[in-house]
């Protein structure tokens, strides 16, 4: 009944893979922040996925590290898409090309 | 039990995904992003992190995905729609995670007898082990994130602050 | 959760037969399931009876006794209306989100212990899962259940829903911190997540021992409590549905059963929220005269008593709910916002200094 760990890391990568296909095509300046927390998310699962195989806290300590720093993201981030939209008018990401707000 | 609710809570997590690629709209998204999240932490629980996926639930899909949310129906978002660096995207796109995938699935296929298997119960990490490590051996590191959470909330503040 | 009550079960009370254990798995949930949903209910009539007296007049008394099937009524009622499917609204999210506010309104009752671990064919007999992480359980599933509300206000295409989803995700996110850190006093007191074990450290000496008096948690008391009226969207922080300016809030554009889940969501969090309450600071199921009290009747008597006691506590905390609902005016929503961040936050910090700073030097 025991599930091999590389099953775990296989899906781990392929929800990274689906991050960074999303990433690529999402035109949308919300979605593409979104692909990057989906990015976050499977390589959490990596870091799990080893703690139990090494039998280490530590892992699962990163992932807790990784969850505090995208909590901070967020919160940045979108405070920064929320001005883009203020001064453009525009959550596509092809409109805003100019570095000046 | 391990296998069947890792192979329900992995294929949500890979339509989750999907769907968050193929969905127009960001609500849509949004919304497939918290299933995974979500069906993540059942994972986190499968692996013996009690603590962890728990905190998934209340940081990712509770507070994360809540300010997402939150922004698309304050900025009021619309579908978007499809333009020429898409297509580009496509094009350069499609091989290259394509490769990604391929290189990163092959190496965990041929060390999978090297990694060995998840058992229920075998490591469960409980909130006290967890806690230990992290307020004494990596007591600064915690102390230094919560510096940047303070700088977060700040720049937060400035940014999407009204201008005078 | 599944997974963790089966680690449980394989770790230590290997002698349990799996069939029994899934049998009386199942019953547990259907009963607390049934009892839940009539409390539920019952607290609607509980509700419109006190305001009633309050406001000098009767309340519910035509059907039945006292008016005491009007709960029945009301059922029955919203249930044989007419469930209107509004044109603009965008279908999928409009039914998920009162399926989404009602399920983790409901899920919650699931780690909650209602009595003495009092083990019948070794399954615990008044919990339905005894779980590591019980408090963080409940701390999660009530963030997820913002969702319902806000895809309910977004969904709707209306700009009343809109507008008051917007106020409650604000809102219920603001109060969330100052949820959280209030409960942080007590997990640091017991040294556990556990419900059970943050019971058990209670059960001492009585009332003296309870976190609200003998854990020196009242502030944290009145901080979770203010909280939690923010939380579950009632009186005075109601202006999620404030009905003098956004008609009905979020539910405006639902009827029928739809709106009849929104409305026992409110109420199922209300009672989740008590028991919670009860647990963390009140003492649980644990009598309040301590051992002060003699044991007497016979073992069905002391393993019923303490439910009692939990269901008393319980009963009190929502009898408090109503007389704040018909005593308090409504907030202005920029008080309600300073209020959350500006006093309860930084209190709420304070307090987890304190507590700890205390505990540091008198353990």
């Amino acid at each position: 009944m025991a599930v091999p760990i590389a099953w775990y890391l296989i899906l781990s990568a392929a929800l990274f893979s689906l991050g960074v296909f999303a990433f690529l095509i999402k035109r949308n300046i919300i979605s593409i922040f979104m692909s990057i927390e989906l990015m976050l998310n499977a390589v959490n699962l990596a870091f799990v996925a080893f703690a139990n195989h090494w039998h280490q806290v530590s892992g699962q300590i990163f992932v807790f590290f990784v969850m505090v720093v995208a909590a901070a993201e967020a919160a940045v981030g979108l405070a920064i898409i929320i001005a883009v939209f203020r001064s453009r008018g525009t959550l596509n990401v092809d409109q805003i090309n100019l570095m000046k707000l | 039990m391990h296998l069947a609710l890792f192979l329900i809570f992995g294929l949500l997590c890979i339509g989750g995904a999907l769907n968050l690629l193929l969905q127009r709209h960001p609500i849509n998204s949004a919304l497939s992003l918290i299933v995974v999240m979500s069906s993540l932490s059942v994972l986190y629980l499968l692996l013996g992190a009690e603590f962890l996926a728990l905190a998934q639930i209340i940081v990712y899909s509770g507070a994360i995905m809540v300010l997402f949310v939150f922004v698309i129906m304050l900025l009021n978002a619309g579908e978007e729609q499809r333009t020429h660096g898409s297509r580009a995207a496509y094009l350069a796109g499609i091989p290259g995670v394509l490769a990604l995938f391929a290189v990163l699935a092959s190496t965990f296929f041929t060390l999978r007898t090297n990694l060995g298997s998840a058992r229920l119960g075998s490591f469960l990490v409980s909130t006290g082990d967890l806690s230990r490590v992290l307020f004494r051996n990596l007591l600064l590191p915690f102390e230094v994130t919560s510096v940047l959470i303070l700088v977060a909330i700040l720049g937060a503040v400035v940014l999407a602050g009204k201008e005078q | 959760m599944c997974a963790q009550r089966n680690v449980r079960q394989s770790g230590n009370e290997t002698d349990v037969n799996i069939l029994i254990f899934v049998l009386l798995s199942l019953l547990k949930v259907v009963v607390v399931t049934v009892i839940f949903l009539t409390a539920v209910a019952y607290t609607v009539l509980l509700e419109r009876k006190l305001v009633g007296r309050i406001q000098n007049r009767w309340g519910p008394s035509r059907v039945g006794p006292f008016g005491l099937l009007q709960p029945l009524a009301d059922g029955l009622k919203l249930f044989l209306k007419e469930d209107l499917m509004p044109d603009a609204v965008e279908r999928p999210l409009f039914i998920l989100a009162p399926i989404i506010a009602l399920s983790c309104a409901l899920i919650s009752i699931g780690v909650i212990p209602f009595g003495e671990n009092i083990r019948w064919h070794g399954v615990d007999m008044f919990q339905i899962a005894d779980l590591n992480i019980g408090l963080l359980v409940i701390l999660g599933v009530t963030s997820i259940g913002v969702y319902g509300i806000a895809l309910s206000g977004w969904s709707s295409n209306n700009k009343y829903s809109l507008l008051g989803s917007l106020r409650s995700t604000a809102q219920m996110i603001s109060y969330e911190l100052a949820l959280g850190l209030s409960v942080i006093g007590v997990v640091l007191r017991t040294g556990s997540l556990r419900l059970r074990d943050i019971v058990n450290v209670q059960n001492t000496h009585g009332m003296l021992s309870w976190n609200v008096f003998g854990g020196l948690q009242l502030i944290a008391f009145f901080i979770y409590l203010t909280a939690a009226f923010a939380e579950t969207n009632r009186t005075p922080f109601d202006l999620p549905e404030a009905e003098s300016e956004l008609t009905a809030g979020y539910h405006t554009e639902y009827s029928s059963m739809k709106f009849a889940m929104f409305f026992m969501a409110e109420y199922a969090n209300m009672i989740t929220v008590g028991c919670v309450a009860t647990l963390l600071f009140l003492g649980g199921w644990s009598s309040p005269f301590g051992h002060l009290l003699p044991a007497f009747g016979g073992p069905i008597v002391q393993a019923l008593l303490p439910v009692l006691w939990f269901v008393g506590k319980v009963f009190c905390f929502l009898f408090l709910y109503v007389w704040v609902r018909g005593t308090l005016p409504r907030f202005r929503y920029d008080q309600l916002m300073g209020f959350g961040w500006k006093f309860l936050l930084p209190v709420a910090i304070a307090n987890v200094m304190a507590t700890s700073l205390v505990l540091a030097f008198h353990g």
